[in-house]
């Protein structure tokens, strides 16, 4: 058996292997190359170096998207995962239809970014009306509307994987930490806490990524209005792509860059939040 | 004792517990790597594959002709002469549509395909820089020969690389029926008692203005359509109206002849004319439908059915507006009111002014193909601006102003507004260039639609949008 398994290895992992290298390990390495070129289009590039890097960090523009980018990220991490946690908590309680809850909370997470980023332009916009302004008016309420956003589409999501950790967490572990004398407070923070930090490493790095890497909210809710204060990284990049002639290179070094930035930023925190996880 | 057992209990318990959650943990681990593993996937797909918008695209792709079409409006005309053709010729026309404001994104992934658009569109000058590895020189087809002014193509050197199709011009269009219901009032507050007195800045804003103060009477909501400012929405201010003041600023450099080639030349601008610009900006936004803070959130087409609603008196827009006016249900604007009017400012002299009159719309092929799908191009091309059958498409169904010589005098289009662009060119007026094919790039305009949008908002005085104008500018050309 084992033999066999080995012997057809290959031809098993072929289909995988092949899709994996056309739609990424291609792409990725035709993108790191097209980098370090001038180009038009994908299919005649000029090789020009370290042009474009040095070009990318003196962009105003794109260091303004990226302190934009950190803020938001660090908001939006803060308050998806306290909020997720804390309805993880209270649909743990048995309380009455809780499974209901739970899909209601669940459900913004089916709709795409574009489709959210509308529906909540068209919702702040409804409510700004009524003081005389919109969206657009001043980059807080661009912000405040993705931070608004984000928390309502990934909430559900992250809701569920905090369930899934704290059923794990043994009952009579809290029994006895009752027994001993331990306040609620004290055992969220001593017992529970500690036992479903492998779901808040899982939810830490889902956030932290997909904020970081956030597009099709932000082009569907602000497009970057006014004068691109609430561009984020991604948007900067499709916008330097697209939107000057001659700077498609700079894009795509931008892209570089970007990709290193997350990268790094989700190994660090792994690997910090890792450390902290502990056997029961 | 008892305390002992209990704690022995939860030891063993504890322990097996332990193997549980290390499982548990262990999926949960699988999980997300299985996530990462997919995201990455995602990202790769969407980080690389550049979005394409075309609607068919993806089927067939063996047509001997593939033209890429800028115009969406006007879609499925295109569809139904693709057809007509290959009937007539037996080759096979393969039209794409790129969305609005998605031209440059989608020629750019097409065209590195193997099967490539053979006939695209550059937007003049800037375009031809942009794409000039790709287009061919056309200087010895038949259509180049038969344009009216060979001085309207994109040329470079001796080569010819850019034909005009279709002429358009654009003004303040107002429905005459709500201006003659305002110069009939008793208690009007102007001297001027029709349309055609209105021949300058200071007679528009004194009209416009008392129309405001009695617009209850009038029953409308504002003067003008609201003044869209949201992101894409932008290029009848950032592009059309910006065209003015610089056309103005161009013409008094008397080295050129051409505004467009003046602005080409320009790597500063003073924004001599930004006074002006102002004027009629002012206007617009002070005697709007809507509220200047809301403008944000207005597009086109909010603006255009305010028009043909009936709330609003004017609109600043092109002769391509007639089909948006006229499909836009419960349309109360009749065909015989609607009327243009030049886009006064305040320069002197603009008693003698026009529309805005020009094209940004150049036929380009595609130099990187074949040459039978070259020529077969050109052909059709050749066929849809000379032939009986072709000419008909464009003037009835297209309602293009065409350039050629290829068309008489009574083979024009019948829709209104392409009429009353007509009768101005006709007119003893001086018709404005489109001196904004001379405009350095898109983030040029996006930027200044920008800083208008702040200033609308109250957030930017008009000095610092001047400045951002001209910084814009200076810093678009050094690149």
């Amino acid at each position: 058996m084992q033999k066999l398994i080995k012997k057809y290895f290959p031809l098993f992992a072929l289909p995988t292997l092949i899709a994996f290298t056309i739609s990424f390990v291609i792409p990725f390495v035709l993108g790191v190359y097209l980098s370090f070129t001038e180009f038009t289009t994908v299919t005649n590039a000029k090789w020009v170096g370290l042009n474009n890097y040095m070009k990318v960090f003196a962009d105003k523009e794109f260091l303004n998207a990226l302190w934009f980018t950190v803020k938001f990220t660090v908001v939006s991490v803060v308050s998806i995962n306290v909020l997720a946690f804390v309805f993880a908590l209270l649909l743990t309680r048995k309380i009455k239809g809780t499974n209901m809850f739970r899909t209601v909370f669940f459900m913004p997470n089916l709709i795409g970014g574009i489709v959210l980023g509308y529906i909540w332009q068209l919702i702040i916009n409804g409510v700004l009306i009524k003081f005389d302004v919109t969206l657009t008016v001043s980059a807080k309420y661009g912000f405040w509307g993705l931070v608004v956003l984000m928390c309502w589409q990934l909430t559900g999501y992250m809701m569920v994987i905090y369930i899934a950790g704290l059923q794990n967490v043994p009952k009579d572990l809290i029994e006895a930490a009752n027994i001993d004398g331990a306040t609620k407070f004290g055992i969220l923070r001593n017992v529970t806490l500690p036992l479903v930090m492998p779901s808040i490493t899982i939810c830490l790095f889902l956030t932290l990524s997909n904020s970081f890497k956030l597009f099709d909210q932000n082009l569907a809710l602000t497009a970057g209005a006014p004068s691109k204060q609430t561009t984020m990284l991604a948007l900067d990049i499709y916008n330097t792509f697209y939107g000057k002639a001659g700077w498609e290179g700079v894009g795509q070094a931008k892209a570089v860059v970007f990709f290193v930035m997350v990268a790094l930023i989700v190994l660090v925190q792994l690997l910090l939040t890792r450390s902290k996880e502990v056997e029961s | 004792m008892t305390e002992d057992v209990n704690g022995c209990e939860k030891l063993l318990c504890h322990e097996e517990r332990g193997f549980e959650m290390n499982k548990a943990k262990k999926s949960l681990w699988v999980s997300m790597l299985l996530a990462l593993t997919a995201m990455i996937v995602i990202a790769g797909c969407s980080g690389n594959n550049k979005p394409s918008n075309e609607g068919g695209a993806a089927a067939g792709g063996k047509g001997e002709i593939y033209f890429l079409n800028f115009k969406p409006e006007i879609a499925s005309v295109y569809e139904k002469i693709a057809k007509d053709y290959e009937a007539e010729t037996g080759v096979k026309v393969k039209v794409v549509t790129a969305a609005s404001g998605t031209y440059e994104t989608t020629l750019r992934s097409e065209i590195a395909k193997s099967d490539a658009p053979t006939i695209f569109q550059i937007n003049g000058p800037i375009g031809y820089e942009t794409w000039k590895d790709y287009t061919l020189d056309l200087k010895d087809t038949k259509l180049f020969k038969s344009l009216s002014d060979p001085s309207l193509a994109v040329t470079s050197g001796e080569g010819v690389y850019g034909i005009p199709y279709v002429v358009e011009g654009y003004g303040i269009i107002y429905n005459n029926a709500i201006m003659s219901k305002y110069f009939a009032l008793p208690n009007k507050a102007v001297s001027v008692s029709s349309m055609d007195e209105v021949n300058n800045f200071a007679t528009l804003k004194a009209v416009v203005e008392d129309m405001t103060a009695k617009k209850d009477e009038l029953g409308i909501s504002g003067v003008f359509a609201s003044t869209s400012l949201a992101a894409g929405e932008q290029w009848r201010w950032q592009t059309h109206l910006a065209n003015l003041p610089l056309y103005y600023e161009f013409a008094d450099n008397k080295e050129y002849d051409n505004t467009v080639l003046a602005g080409l030349a320009a790597n500063e601008i003073a924004f001599k004319y930004g006074d002006n610009f102002k004027n009629i900006f002012d206007l617009y936004i002070n005697n709007s439908a809507t509220k200047s803070t809301l403008l944000g959130s207005k597009s086109v087409a909010d603006s255009m059915a305010e028009f043909a609603l009936g709330k609003v008196a004017m609109v600043q827009n092109g002769n391509w507006a007639w089909s948006q006016i006229n499909e836009v249900g419960g349309n109360v604007v009749t065909a015989d009111d609607i009327k243009f009017l030049p886009i006064y400012t305040g320069v002197e002299g603009e008693e003698k002014q026009g529309l805005a009159v020009g094209t940004e719309n150049y036929l380009a092929i595609n130099s990187k193909v074949s040459a039978e799908k070259q020529q077969a191009s050109i052909a059709f091309l050749e066929w849809l601006f000379s032939s009986e059958k072709g000419k008909k498409y464009v003037t009835e169904e297209l309602g293009f102003i065409a350039p050629f010589n290829t068309f008489t005098e009574n083979e024009m289009p019948a829709d209104p507004l392409a009429k009353e662009v007509l009768h101005w060119m006709n007119k003893d007026v001086t018709s404005v260039a489109w001196t904004f094919a001379a405009f350095p790039s898109e983030e040029f305009k996006n930027v200044f639609g920008d800083a208008l949008l702040q200033y609308a908002q109250g957030n930017m005085d008009w000095a610092k949008v001047t400045t951002t104008m001209k910084d814009a500018w200076k810093s678009q050309k050094a690149k």
